[in-house]
């Protein structure tokens, strides 16, 4: 069963890595998004500041959704998906091997980026690992959510402007706990509460997240 | 004769319910009685709450507006939770007629979702001198409420295969539930603008009898007025679904006759 993860795992990140223009436009996404808001707003520095922490949440969670739009779309079109759900393996786990690794290549870069935009924001050097924290923990939650919108959506050819409107309305909370860390990291308080909070929705969502994602995918290929 | 024993009758009834013709003709019987009902418990339960019942200490009359703003608020989420009921068991039991209920309940809670924030706007002018907060974390998980409606029709709306905008959409009502509880909680969870609540709570509702009696009836009322508009709309619903079988075409006979 694991073996069956592992090499769709392989298979996956081999795949990504061949094709790196898909794997560069979330990321390049995130870095335009993030810079056009001095445009739209004001390049004051304490309004981005003040703006810093929300500029940074927004791009992660359109950029997120954005990586994980074509998850099950290639495998579908080819038929390796139907493949997988024939397959011995629990649907569900192979979900999860997927997930992980389109967080592995889109999600973990993130990570890097994410701090650089938020210097430039002007937020202290000592809220980045606070930041750094935050993202690592909404980005399971985000990538479920993905994943359970671009499933429900698989069959469909316009299916890229309907998943935001399926799942950004679930994104409150994360958005809600994910900014309110990074605001009290800027401050330089102690930050856990929100932090345990973005764990237990990041543990909600791997348990249930892949069971919910496989039942669209089959639903929506059978 | 033996009587027939209650577990079996139970489980007749279930069945019936996934019968279309049997849940046509039991939608219509109730409706009317569900319609009369309403209009008087509205009457009733609006006649006591603007007139009748005291005027609040602090806000005066526009507290009245709580009279139209609760059982609306309580319809959004009650509404949405119905919806995803009736989709997991169409879901999991391939009842297509529990799919049915979803479909007719999802534009009924989305009007209740939109009526509850518009009251609550209009509500909040004198009360908070805004109509709309965007720090309130009550009203932010409302209007997402009504997203969620929004997108259950719109990923309904994009399938041509109908059963399969059944199950699909079903899931999708399923994950958004975590929203409801959400928003209940919110006013204790953050407290900003709006208000805590007032019925369910620890140490009973916080509302004098003269106002509560009127809220309970216009609670029932609107219960009421939801079930007949789901009765009709189920009605709908089910020639649509049927359209193609010989009972709907014997009605149809019937009524050109």
């Amino acid at each position: 069963m694991l073996d069956v993860m592992l090499q769709i795992l392989q298979r996956d990140l081999r795949l990504a890595f061949r094709r790196w223009s898909e794997l560069a436009t979330p990321l390049i996404f995130f870095v335009i998004i993030a810079s056009l808001f001095p445009l739209a707003a004001s390049p004051d520095e304490a309004q981005l500041r003040s703006t810093g922490a929300a500029v940074i949440w927004m791009s992660a969670l359109l950029s997120s959704l954005l990586a994980l739009d074509g998850l099950f779309r290639a495998d579908s079109e080819d038929g390796t998906m139907e493949q997988l759900i024939l397959g011995p393996a629990p649907l569900g786990l192979v979900v999860l091997a997927k997930i992980v690794a389109h967080w592995a290549v889109s999600g973990v870069p993130l990570l890097v980026l994410a701090p650089l935009v938020a210097m430039s924001f002007y937020l202290p050097l000592t809220a980045l690992p606070g930041l750094i924290a935050a993202l690592a923990l909404a980005m399971p939650t985000l990538s479920i959510l993905a994943a359970i919108g671009a499933a429900l959506t698989v069959s469909l050819r316009a299916g890229g402007t309907i998943v935001g409107l399926l799942i950004l309305p679930l994104t409150g909370p994360v958005l809600i706990f994910g900014t309110r860390a990074t605001e009290l990291a800027a401050l330089g308080e102690p930050l856990a509460g929100p932090l345990y909070l973005l764990a237990a929705l990041a543990v909600l969502s791997v348990s249930l997240g892949p069971l919910i994602t496989a039942a669209a995918v089959r639903t929506a290929l059978e | 004769m033996r009587a027939v024993p209650l577990r079996s009758r139970l489980w007749r009834a279930f069945h019936q319910l996934g019968s279309p013709p049997y849940v046509y003709r039991l939608a219509g019987r109730l409706s009317p009685w569900l319609g009369a009902a309403s209009c008087v418990l509205l009457a009733v339960g609006a006649f006591w709450g603007l007139v009748l019942a005291p005027p609040d200490y602090l806000q005066g009359d526009s507290f009245r507006i709580i009279y139209i703003h609760v059982p609306s608020a309580y319809l959004s989420m009650g509404g949405y939770v119905l919806m995803a009921v009736a989709a997991a068991i169409g879901y999991i039991w391939r009842m297509k007629l529990a799919h049915g209920v979803a479909v007719c309940v999802a534009p009924l809670g989305a009007w209740f979702t939109a009526l509850a924030l518009i009251t609550g706007g209009i509500w909040g002018k004198p009360t908070w001198g805004t109509y709309w907060e965007w720090g309130d974390a009550r009203l932010m998980f409302e209007l997402l409420l009504l997203f969620l409606y929004i997108g259950y029709m719109v990923l309904r709306m994009s399938f041509d295969d109908r059963d399969k905008a059944d199950r699909v959409s079903a899931l999708l009502a399923v994950v958004g539930v975590v929203n409801v509880p959400i928003v209940h909680y919110s006013v204790e969870w953050w407290t900003t603008l709006h208000q805590g609540p007032t019925l369910i709570r620890e140490g009973g509702p916080s509302i004098t009898m003269d106002m509560l009696i009127p809220l309970l009836i216009m609670l029932a009322a609107f219960s009421l007025f939801f079930g007949w508009l789901l009765c009709k709309r189920l009605q709908g619903e089910i020639l649509r679904r049927e359209r193609r079988t010989r009972w709907v075409r014997n009605l149809a006979a019937e009524a050109a006759a």
